[in-house]
């Protein structure tokens, strides 16, 4: 069943929206992460215009992580106070990331912006989630106990100055590294579509020693804040946001993340984050194909808004 | 298809009752002059039915009539732009703006338009996609470019590839010595606003006389809603949708929830 979508300016087939949404929906909630990089470049590889695609799916991830984030909040699994300092710079960072994103559109250079992104981001990240579970495979095979990351093991970032103790995280750490993360999420999310939860997490748990638990779900909530905020600036100021688009996406995503979740609970905690580095580094290298490669057409022709 | 009888029931009265002309004269109808975009749209065909009327003061074309119909939507500014490889990786390097280039572009006719006239006579009418002014933005100055200029082919090889350019030499046909039909596809990613359609008569490779009408393309109900929303509201359609997606969370959260 073919739609128009209005923004989009293009039809497509309603029920390959849905199933995206489901497919890109089950991973996400399997993994725990919001599934921007996933979604993004599929939206790109069907048609749609790359700078809709990442405005559309702020909104499908900010549904996603708001039904995550009332799961985890039942489980008061939440450090609302973590989150709300992380927040202090997500707000700005998702502001400076839609100016930048305007900002490249005018001169014509945010698709390689986005692609050069995904390729160094997805390519470390999933090259170190990798290197890290295979090690950690390894061990348990081997019946070494699990590598001990104790929170009292300090490094520079513990020396900086403004601490704040976070009591349901049980961590004593400096405001300046956690406002400084919530920026780069914040702005990275805004400029390349992604939620940045598969980088928030990391950072939690290797930069701030925040216990696991408490992980997943302060980090949904900031993907929330900042995806919602981001759709609604992206709104206002690029005009891009497409809500036929968004709300096919979301609707099929909650539900897949529902099963998701259920498949995710199976597996072991190490096999999973290896599953995810190996997914996270392909798209990396899609991504870097791409750039690297001689295109077949070296023109493209970009409609300009008026006033532009 | 009633549309289409009245239409063509329209031009036969028309065709009829004028009597007095001494050169060829041209009766165009159009099966419809407004295309409404709505969450169905997929692309529409337009049908143009048209009369070529004489009396017996003309004088006779031992060679026939050939009929050439363009179709031009509204002007839009373009960006082209070339890639090309910089520290390893393809980039956008250089650009051309295109001004007032159209947002489509459609040359029918009987047969091949080389075979109508001759290159000057194509070139002064615009005929042929080859022919049409593209006027560019080059440092300040507005200019058209050489034919052979790498931005402008690309400029109509791509809007080619997105159907939005089109030449077919056998969209017009004669049913009659002088009545033509003209099938015009419209893909579905035409832009909205007024299009021109031209119709040129020509004759052993002389331009004899032309009508042009317009069609009225916009986008009705819903999407109409949401794209004019989207725009005049950026703020609120943001929150709007914003909310909504918080709605969708919300009711998974409570439908799936376990514990």
């Amino acid at each position: 069943m073919e739609i128009y979508l209005p923004i989009a300016d293009i039809p497509v087939n309603l029920f390959l929206l849905f199933f995206m949404g489901i497919a890109v929906g089950f991973i996400s909630g399997m993994f725990g992460i919001g599934g921007g990089f996933l979604m993004t470049p599929l939206l790109i590889f069907i048609g749609i215009s790359p700078a809709v695609a990442v405005a559309s799916v702020a909104s499908h991830i900010s549904a996603s992580s708001f039904s995550g984030v009332m799961a985890y909040w039942r489980r008061s699994a939440i450090d609302l106070a973590l989150a709300l300092m992380l927040l202090c710079g997500g707000i700005i960072g998702t502001a400076a990331g839609v100016w930048l994103f305007s900002f490249l559109r005018s001169i014509g250079q945010l698709d390689i912006t986005i692609g050069l992104s995904y390729v160094t981001l997805l390519s470390i990240v999933g090259g170190m989630m990798i290197a890290e579970s295979m090690r950690a495979i390894l061990r348990a095979r081997q019946g070494k106990p699990a590598e001990l990351r104790r929170p009292g093991s300090h490094t520079w970032i513990h020396g900086l100055p403004f601490k704040i103790r976070f009591k349901q995280s049980k961590i004593y750490v400096s405001a300046i590294p956690v406002v400084v993360i919530g920026f780069l999420i914040g702005f990275i999310g805004a400029v390349m579509g992604i939620g940045g939860g598969f980088l928030l997490v990391p950072a939690l748990i290797y930069l701030m020693r925040v216990p696991t638990g408490v992980v997943v779900g302060t980090s949904m909530f900031l993907t929330l804040v900042t995806m919602t905020g981001a759709t609604v600036m992206h709104a206002a100021t690029n005009h891009l946001v497409d809500a036929v688009l968004a709300l096919t996406l979301m609707v099929g995503g909650v539900i897949g993340a529902q099963f998701g979740a259920r498949a995710g609970q199976r597996i072991r905690g190490e096999q999973l984050r290896l599953l995810l580095g190996i997914l996270v580094f392909m798209v990396g290298l899609r991504f870097a194909y791409d750039l690297i490669l001689q295109p077949d057409e070296l023109f493209s022709v970009r409609h300009l808004e008026n006033g532009m | 298809m009633r549309r289409l009888g009245i239409a063509l029931a329209a031009l036969l009265l028309a065709f009829g009752l004028n009597g007095e002309a001494r050169a060829e004269h041209l009766v165009v109808a159009l099966s419809t002059h407004q295309v409404q975009i709505n969450s169905s749209f997929v692309g529409t065909d337009l049908v143009l039915f048209g009369a070529i009327e004489r009396d017996e003061k003309t004088v006779a074309r031992s060679g026939g009539y050939d009929i050439v119909v363009r179709v031009t939507g509204p002007p839009q500014t373009e960006v082209t732009r070339r890639k090309s490889r910089v520290l390893g990786i393809w980039v956008n390097s250089e650009s051309r703006v295109f001004l007032e280039a159209p947002g489509y572009l459609a040359m029918l006719s009987n047969r091949p338009v080389n075979e109508i006239a001759g290159p000057e006579v194509l070139r002064r009418y615009r005929i042929g996609l080859e022919n049409v002014t593209l006027p560019q933005l080059i440092s300040g100055d507005i200019g058209d470019v050489p034919l052979s200029d790498p931005f402008r082919m690309a400029f109509l090889r791509l809007n080619r590839e997105l159907r939005l350019y089109r030449e077919v030499p056998n969209a017009v046909t004669f049913f009659a010595p002088h009545l033509f039909r003209a099938a015009i596809r419209m893909p579905a990613n035409v832009p909205v606003g007024t299009y021109i359609v031209d119709v040129i008569l020509f004759s052993e490779g002389v331009m004899l006389g032309t009508s042009n009408s317009a069609i009225e393309i916009q986008k009705v109900g819903f999407e109409q809603f949401v794209a004019s929303s989207a725009h005049e509201h950026g703020l609120l359609y943001g929150l709007a949708t914003a909310g909504l997606a918080l709605l969708t969370g919300w009711i998974a959260s409570v439908v799936f929830r376990r514990d």
